[in-house]
């Protein structure tokens, strides 16, 4: 009888404990809905005024003159988070790779905990660290004003390589050791194995720290500001400043009013569907290569 | 050790008593308090609104004014020195900021010149240009000139830093040298007089424009039209680019708005705008008597 009342007891309390995280869970997602309620309010009414076309196709952006073109943001955001792809993933990767498959135990041990910490470095300081040394450098070997779409592709593929290394590390190391054994006794290099076997049966967390890479570099905003020079020009070459879309809104924030204030709410809007659509290809590609 | 214990032992239940909870009610109690603290000269206080490169400054005239004055209560807002003459003309506003000189059809507002403030051109100290013309520095902003050659200068690109759209100081620049012409989109876009200043020093081959009191040794301030951006020429307003800070009311000031532009105007407040890197009032000749 005693025993029974007690298993009831536990029973409404894991109730309870569930229900409670059924909230923290809902919480979080009515965080998100009021964001982007908020977002959509502020930032439709004026694209809905001015057209739709004319802010993503545009290549003016004069806010104080009516005019809201944000293509130049809109590529730049683009070419930026491509461009800190081009140097995080591949060093990412072979970072990774090295560390798991050919390297001791011991230098993992020191250098994965030192990478992370990486990640826990300020953006500001990465984006200080760009001015004093990395733009004046740019500007001295490559030409340009320095403050460039190249300067802001390596910085950010700096702050992005601790997400991809860490994460691509942790799915690498996840693997049975039996896919590698069995490969290296059916004669297979250890490159060979890494190639054929662990890369692949590694994919979907691979796939999962580029996303989440991705998703750091479209939405960094301290360090671009700081680095990328910020002409609301379209780049026509890397050399040129650019601007992406998170730094228009900080940049601007500050003294903007009215139509000026809404047209920085809207490309509030076109970052976030950029994110929804990079976030659900990413998702969906990682699905179908999973299977 | 025992007693050690023991007290440790009663310290905790000392504090598990205080539930935390139960200092709910004083909280808000406290924040009731406080709200219908603040609620009170409120009702009271005057609003200043306009130019948002007077804003800062503004922001700290009313802050001293109210430390000395308790109870006053000054609220500043931006919006721009059009906005801030427009709501001053409709009473939105008691006082408004404009950091342009009133046009024709707006003199009919009271105005006062608090405070002057100079722009500076600015390039890297080795860079050995020492003087541009108005209008080589418009065409230089405008993208028309590219190169330090064209205006007697090293054979090598301009690199034209400027301030991002809405910024009070890119608007002086855009009105005093521009005049219609289009700062080219081109330009890094710095969101503050010091950024500016930094990409300069750091870069020989920068042109910038910040407040003059902010130019120091790591940049040069290029003489404009062969004159010197120096207090002398500001005064004697030979030196272009300057622009007034100007309160203004509809009508004579009440008592309020009265006391808060006196203050701005007496010793105790124009030593506050010299600290502030701002020219004084009295130091700059008005168009007026620039024309007898």
């Amino acid at each position: 009888m005693g025993n029974r009342t007690t298993m009831k007891g536990t029973e409404s309390k894991e109730k309870l404990i569930r229900l409670f995280l059924l909230a923290t869970a809902l919480s979080a997602i009515s965080i998100l809905a009021l964001i982007s309620v908020f977002i959509f309010t502020e930032g439709l009414p004026i694209m809905f005024r001015h057209g739709f076309k004319k802010f993503l196709f545009s290549l003016d952006w004069y806010p104080t003159e009516g005019h809201f073109g944000l293509l130049p943001m809109i590529i730049g955001s683009l070419m930026v988070t491509v461009g800190a792809m081009i140097i995080g993933v591949p060093l990412g990767l072979a970072g990774a790779i090295y560390l798991t498959q050919f390297s001791s135990k011991k230098v993992r041990m020191v250098v994965k905990p030192m990478i992370e910490l990486l990640a826990g470095i300020p953006s500001v300081v990465y984006g200080f660290i760009g001015v004093v040394i990395l733009v004046p450098f740019v500007r001295e070997n490559f030409g340009g004003p320095g403050f460039s779409v190249l300067t802001a592709s390596i910085i950010l593929g700096i702050m992005i390589l601790p997400t991809i290394l860490s994460i691509s590390i942790d799915s690498l190391m996840a693997l049975p050791p039996a896919y590698r054994e069995g490969s290296i006794a059916l004669g297979a290099t250890e490159w060979q194995t890494t190639r054929m076997v662990l890369l692949p049966a590694a994919r979907s967390g691979i796939i999962a720290s580029i996303i989440l890479g991705m998703g750091r570099a479209v939405g960094e905003t301290m360090a671009v500001i700081m680095i990328a020079g910020n002409a609301t020009s379209l780049p026509r070459t890397i050399l040129d400043p650019v601007r992406t879309l998170t730094s228009n809104i900080a940049l601007e924030m500050g003294y903007a009013s009215g139509e000026h204030r809404q047209a920085l709410f809207a490309t509030g809007v076109i970052l976030f569907i950029i994110i929804m659509v990079l976030n659900t290809v990413a998702n969906l590609t990682s699905r179908k290569m999973s299977r | 050790m025992k007693s050690k214990g023991r007290t440790f032992k009663e310290k905790a239940e000392f504090f598990s008593s205080f539930n935390i909870f139960s200092f709910f009610p004083l909280f808000f109690f406290t924040l009731f308090i406080f709200s219908s603290c603040s609620l009170k000269p409120a009702q009271k206080g005057i609003t200043i609104a306009g130019s948002t490169s007077i804003q800062p400054f503004a922001d700290q005239w009313a802050e001293v004014f109210m430390a000395k004055y308790p109870g006053r209560l000054i609220n500043v807002q931006g919006g721009g020195s059009s906005a801030g003459i427009q709501a001053a003309m409709t009473g939105a506003a008691q006082i408004g900021m404009s950091s342009r000189e009133l046009k024709p059809q707006e003199k009919v507002l009271q105005e006062f010149i608090v405070a002057w403030d100079g722009l500076a051109i600015i390039i890297h100290p080795s860079n050995p240009i020492e003087d541009l013309s108005l209008e080589e520095v418009r065409k230089i902003f405008a993208g028309q000139i590219v190169s330090w050659k064209e205006v007697g200068g090293p054979d090598h690109n301009i690199h034209v830093v400027t301030r991002e759209e809405g910024s009070g100081t890119r608007g002086a620049f855009q009105e005093m040298v521009m005049g219609k012409e289009r700062i080219t989109k081109k330009s890094i876009v710095q969101d503050s007089n010091g950024t500016v200043r930094e990409v300069v020093a750091g870069n020989p081959y920068a042109i910038g424009y910040i407040s003059l009191g902010l130019v120091e040794k790591r940049v040069k301030a290029i003489k404009l039209d062969g004159i010197e951006p120096s207090l002398e020429n500001i005064m004697s307003r030979r030196y272009r680019l300057v622009r007034p800070f100007i309160l203004v009311t509809n009508g004579p000031p009440t008592d309020e708005t009265h006391d808060f532009i006196q203050f701005i105007l007496s010793s105790e407040g124009q030593e506050l705008i010299k600290r502030q890197g701002l020219i004084p009032a009295n130091l700059v000749m008005t168009e007026a008597k620039v024309g007898q």
